[in-house]
């Protein structure tokens, strides 16, 4: 697959602060892309734009590639993995997949317990999810991305909680999610493998 | 689409059934206002009668407002309903699909429980079978007019009472009509079709019109 987001000229405005202004950019396939920045810079309101989850106050953002229909929202083709883990406590993992899978699947993706396999939790694919520590649950929000295949992945800080094997995994993951002509885009302040990613780091907010 | 409606109507069912609220947190509450009220008026089985379907309406209505309050809140806290955005359905599809949720998981055993606890308030046959069909046509209105108030108060953290003021006034036109068609079935002086069928017709537009509200509300979080 063969697709590029293109963000032109985009404004975030919140709470009356001036986050973001006049920004543009172009993410390719297997092209990776880095939010650098302080506290309260914007990268995770940049992220959730994308997302369509937050309306920016001027710009435009499209994406468009070989089996993206024209005119396509572009929050319909990424995922977005972001503070909240989005999963219900009283669940177990397998069924909160199962549910996204459902949800969010367009094309392809994997079997929630081959999801839940490949973030090394298939142990407790049948425990509820609230019995989970914070890393788990951080590991099965992450195998969200699995279940249904997006070109665009939206990490909000992704490695929060993981410990060392986990982050490992996620950037093989992430390394072999590009290989198949995938996007990311990343807000993060710690190393999380995407070394070689272009960075973007977003200014001192005005 | 069809597969998300599904999808969403099952894990709501689901998390009713296993949080421990949903049905029987509903049924209790209702048997407990139908209990206390014999205790305020008094042991008149002639008046109590006369006011036993008003008073399961009312007690109808306050249990469908239980839980109301967490209909959207919780996924806006946990962040569900930012991925429910950037799914292929349609908000009002999802609004609708937990709203038919709720009503399954809280209304629907008010309505079965109705007939039994209408015993307790000295009801008779036909009033029995009137105030369940009232109940049943009715609940619907209830619980997608709250939908609408459980939207806009989705992102408060202390919601749940201003949902209800916000909703409470909306549903007075479902009370009068659904106590008025209970109590007609009971007695032979008034007709209970023409309440029912307005009863009816509100439930069908609240079903109709509360969605896209509900869904222009949560829209508006994401600004």
């Amino acid at each position: 697959m063969s697709a590029v987001l293109t963000v032109q000229n985009m404004t975030l405005v919140r709470g009356g602060r001036t986050l973001v202004r006049g920004l543009n950019f172009e993410v390719r396939s297997g092209d990776a892309l880095l939010l650098t920045g302080a506290n309260g810079a914007g990268k995770s309101t940049l992220l959730r734009a994308i997302a369509g989850l937050f309306t920016p106050a001027s710009g435009a953002i499209s994406i468009s590639g070989d089996d993206i229909e024209d005119d396509e929202n572009p929050a319909l083709q990424a995922h977005y993995v972001g503070h909240s883990d989005a999963l219900k406590g009283a669940l177990s993992a397998r069924e909160n997949l199962d549910f996204w899978a459902a949800a969010l699947k367009r094309r392809g993706g994997l079997h929630p317990l081959q999801a839940l396999a490949a973030v090394n939790l298939a142990h407790v694919a049948d425990l509820p999810v609230g019995w989970l520590s914070a890393g788990q649950r951080r590991r099965t929000a992450l195998a969200r991305l699995f279940v249904a295949e997006r070109p665009l992945w939206l990490l909000d800080e992704p490695t929060t909680a993981l410990d060392a094997a986990s982050q490992a995994r996620l950037a093989q993951s992430m390394a072999a999610h590009r290989a198949k002509g995938g996007m990311i885009i990343a807000a993060t302040h710690a190393p999380i493998g995407l070394e070689d990613a272009a960075e973007l780091r977003l200014g001192a907010p005005s | 689409m069809i597969r998300i409606f599904i999808a969403l109507y099952q894990r709501d069912l689901r998390l009713a059934g296993r949080i421990g609220g949903g049905a029987s947190m509903g049924v209790v509450f209702f048997l407990i206002l139908v209990t206390i009220t014999p205790f305020a008026i008094g042991p008149d089985l002639n008046l109590l009668a006369r006011i036993g379907p008003a008073i399961l309406w009312i007690a109808a209505l306050l249990a469908t407002l239980l839980g109301l309050d967490r209909l959207f809140q919780a996924d806006q806290e946990d962040g569900s309903l930012d991925l429910l955005h950037m799914s292929d359905a349609p908000l009002e599809l999802v609004v609708t699909a937990k709203c038919l949720a709720h009503w399954t998981a809280t209304c629907l055993p008010l309505v079965l429980a109705a007939p039994l606890f209408g015993l307790m308030l000295a009801l008779e046959g036909e009033a029995l079978a009137g105030l369940s069909a009232t109940l049943l046509a009715g609940t619907p209105a209830l619980t997608f007019l709250g939908a609408i108030g459980a939207a806009l108060t989705a992102s408060l953290r202390r919601g749940g009472l201003l949902m209800a003021i916000l909703i409470l006034p909306l549903a007075i036109p479902v009370l009068i009509f659904g106590v008025s068609a209970a109590s007609s079935a009971g007695m032979a002086t008034t007709p209970f079709l023409p309440p029912f069928l307005i009863l009816i017709a509100l439930s069908l537009a609240s079903m109709a019109l509360a969605p896209f509200a509900a869904a222009a509300a949560l829209r508006s979080l994401a600004e």
